[in-house]
C-alpha cells in the first residue's frame, strides 16, 4: 500500500453541458497522482479547470453526462455509478473543501455551533463533538471566538472558521478552492500560515487551487493547469524555472523569482532555490558578499 | 451594521433566561389559553398581576416591554372602543350609562373594553417575555424543531423546516450588510431614494433589488455545495452539539403555569356560581 497514491486521476476528462447540450470541454485527459502527506498547489488562470477537478474530487458537481476517465480515493473509485450513499460520505469525510467566500460557507449563527456542523452530519456521539470542535477551533487559533456570531469576525477568522469546520471531521485531505482569493492581505497570510500547520504538524495531504504565485512557492509541489490539460508538475522551483511556459499560459513567476532570473541574465552570482523573499535577500546578499 | 441584533432579545440574568426555551414555548402557549380562559372581573385581575410579576421575573426593564406594547396602541383602543359602544347589556334592570342618540353605553361595555385590554396586554407580555425577549431566535429554533419532532412521524419535514430558519437567522446580517453596499454603489453613480413621488422612489428600489436576488441565489448555490461537503444529507442520524436539557426550574415553571390555569378555572367556577363582578 505504501507505493499506491491517496489519490490516483487517470485519463480524466469533463465537459460542462451547454446550449442545445453539447459539451463545453473543461479537462482533457488529465493524468496525475497525489501522495498522502503531500503539499499541491494547482495554478492556473481563469478557466483553466482546476475548480472543476477539486468539485470532481469531492463528487459535487451537478452533471456527470460527460464526466470520463477515472479517480481514486483511498483505493475507492469516485465516480463509479453503484458508489453507495455512506461511500459518498466517507469520501467527503475524508477530502474536506474549502471555498473561496467564507460567508457563503459557514451555516450556523454561533462559531462553534457552525464548526459542530461536519461532524453532526456525520452522527458523532455528542461527547466526542465537544472535543473535537475544541480541538479544531484550538488547532485554528480560534479558541476565544467559539461563542462569537460568525457575521462579526474578519474575512480571515471567517474563513479559519471555515476550515475548523472541516477539521473536526478529521479528513485526510482538504482542498482549499481560491480559499484566499477574497481576503486582504492580513487574512490571507492568517490562512496560508493554517494551511500549512495542518500540512506539517496534522500530516494533513493539502491541495490548494490558487492564481497567486507566491503562494505556490510555498508548497511541496506545483502542478500548472492551462485550458483543462496539464502542463507542468513538478517542485516550485523546478516549474519557475519554466517561465516562458508560465507566461504563455498566462501565470506570472513570483516576484522574487523573476528578479533572480534577471539577476542572473546580468551575469550576477545569484544561486540556489529563490522563490521566497527570505531565499532572494539572501541569495543576494550572498553575491554581494562574493563580488 | 455590526451592531445589529437580533429580533428583540434582551440579555439579562433571569430565570426566565436560563430556563429551556421547550418549556417557554410550553409556558407562552398555555399562558395564552389561561388569558382566553379568564372569565370575570378577579380572574382577570389575576392575569394582570401575572403579567407584571413576569416583567419582574424577567428583570427587563418596563420601559422596554412597554415599547412593544406602543406598538399595538392602535389594536388595543380600537378593540376596546368597539366593545364600548357594542355591548348591549339585554339582562333585566341593566340601565345604558349614557343614553344620547343612537349610542347606548352599558357598565357592561366598559368592563369588556376592560377586560379584553388586559387580554391583548398579558398575551403581548407573556408571549413577549417567554419568548422573544428571554430566547434567542436559534434557542427558540431548536426548542420548535424538538417540540414539533412528533410530526416527523407523519411526513412533516421538520428538521428541513429548521434548518431552514437557521440558515435564514445566518444570512439575514449578510444580507442586510450586502444591502447597505448595494444602496452606497447606486448611490455613487447616482441614484436617489429619498425625494420624488412613492412610484418614483419604489422604482428607484429595482436597482437594488435585481442585484441582491442575483447574488442571494449565487449564495445559496454555493452554500449548497459547501453543506453537500460537509456531509449534510438531511436530519437523519445527525446528532447535536447542543443538546436541551430540563432542569428542576422548567418543571417548576410548568406545575406553577398548570396551577395558574387551574386557578383561574375555579375564579370562573365559584364567579358564576355566586354571581362575582360582571362575567363575560
Amino acid at each position: 500500500m505504501e507505493n499506491t497514491p491517496f489519490i490516483h486521476v487517470q485519463n480524466l476528462s469533463y465537459s460542462y453541458v451547454g446550449e442545445d447540450d453539447k459539451p463545453i470541454p473543461v479537462l482533457k485527459n488529465l493524468s496525475l497522482d497525489i501522495r498522502e502527506g503531500e503539499y499541491v498547489v494547482i495554478l492556473g488562470h481563469n478557466g483553466s479547470g482546476k475548480s472543476t477537478f477539486a468539485k470532481l474530487l469531492n463528487l459535487v458537481v451537478d452533471d456527470y453526462t460527460f464526466a470520463e476517465g477515472t479517480i481514486t480515493v483511498d483505493g475507492v473509485e469516485v465516480m463509479s455509478p453503484d458508489l453507495t450513499d455512506e461511500e459518498v460520505l466517507n469520501l467527503r469525510k475524508n477530502v474536506g473543501m474549502v471555498f473561496q467566500n467564507p460567508d457563503n460557507q459557514l451555516v450556523a449563527t454561533v462559531v462553534e455551533e457552525d464548526v459542530a456542523f461536519g461532524p453532526e452530519n456525520l452522527g458523532i456521539p455528542q461527547s466526542e463533538l465537544r472535543a473535537r470542535v475544541d480541538e479544531a477551533l484550538a488547532t485554528v487559533g480560534m479558541t476565544d471566538y467559539a461563542h462569537h456570531e460568525p457575521h462579526r469576525l474578519s474575512g480571515g477568522q471567517k474563513q479559519r472558521v471555515a476550515i475548523a469546520g472541516i477539521i473536526a471531521m478529521k479528513p485526510r485531505c482538504m482542498i482549499f478552492d481560491e480559499s484566499t482569493a477574497m481576503l486582504d492581505p492580513v487574512g490571507r497570510r492568517e490562512v496560508l500560515e493554517t494551511i500549512e500547520k495542518l500540512n506539517r504538524e496534522e500530516g494533513i495531504t493539502v491541495i490548494s487551487i490558487t492564481h497567486y504565485m507566491d503562494e505556490a512557492a510555498r508548497a511541496d509541489r506545483v502542478i500548472v493547469l492551462s485550458d483543462g490539460q496539464l502542463v507542468l508538475d513538478g517542485t516550485p522551483g523546478e516549474v519557475f524555472t519554466h517561465s516562458d511556459t508560465l507566461r504563455a499560459v498566462g501565470l506570472d513567476l513570483p516576484q522574487c523569482t523573476a528578479v533572480s532570473q534577471h539577476l542572473i541574465t546580468k551575469n550576477l552570482p545569484v544561486h540556489g532555490e529563490i522563490n521566497t523573499p527570505e531565499q532572494c535577500a539572501e541569495a543576494i546578499l550572498n553575491a554581494w558578499k562574493r563580488m | 451594521m455590526k451592531g445589529f441584533a437580533f429580533g428583540q432579545y434582551y440579555p439579562a440574568r433571569s430565570v426566565l433566561h436560563r430556563m429551556d426555551p421547550r418549556a417557554k414555548v410550553i409556558c407562552a402557549v398555555a399562558y395564552i389559553v389561561a388569558s382566553f380562559l379568564c372569565k370575570n372581573t378577579f380572574s382577570f385581575l389575576l392575569l394582570l398581576v401575572s403579567a407584571f410579576a413576569l416583567i419582574l421575573i424577567s428583570r427587563i426593564p418596563m420601559k422596554v416591554v412597554l415599547r412593544s406594547i406602543k406598538a399595538l396602541i392602535f389594536i388595543m383602543a380600537f378593540t376596546a372602543v368597539l366593545n364600548i359602544f357594542w355591548i348591549v347589556d339585554t339582562s333585566e334592570g341593566a340601565a345604558p350609562l349614557v343614553d344620547f342618540w343612537v349610542i347606548k353605553i352599558y357598565a357592561k361595555g366598559l368592563y369588556h373594553a376592560a377586560f379584553i385590554l388586559v387580554r391583548i396586554l398579558a398575551m403581548v407580555i407573556g408571549t413577549g417575555l417567554f419568548l422573544t425577549y428571554t430566547t434567542t431566535p436559534i434557542a427558540l429554533t431548536d426548542a420548535l424543531e424538538s417540540l414539533l419532532r412528533p410530526l416527523a412521524k407523519i411526513k412533516v419535514p421538520v428538521h428541513a423546516f429548521a434548518m431552514m430558519m437557521t440558515i435564514a437567522l445566518r444570512f439575514i446580517p449578510t444580507i442586510m450588510e450586502e444591502t447597505e453596499k448595494i444602496m452606497s454603489a447606486q448611490k455613487a453613480r447616482g441614484a436617489d431614494f429619498t425625494t420624488g413621488s412613492l412610484a418614483k422612489r419604489a422604482k428607484a428600489l429595482i436597482p437594488i433589488i435585481v442585484p441582491l436576488f442575483a447574488s442571494a441565489f449565487r449564495r445559496a448555490d454555493e452554500l449548497a455545495t459547501a453543506m453537500e461537503c460537509r456531509c449534510y444529507h438531511g436530519g437523519e442520524g445527525r446528532t447535536k452539539l447542543r443538546v436541551l436539557k430540563y432542569h428542576g426550574r422548567d418543571a417548576f415553571a410548568l406545575i406553577f403555569v398548570a396551577l395558574f390555569i387551574g386557578g383561574i378555572v375555579a375564579i370562573n367556577i365559584f364567579g358564576r356560581k355566586y354571581g362575582w363582578l360582571y362575567t363575560m
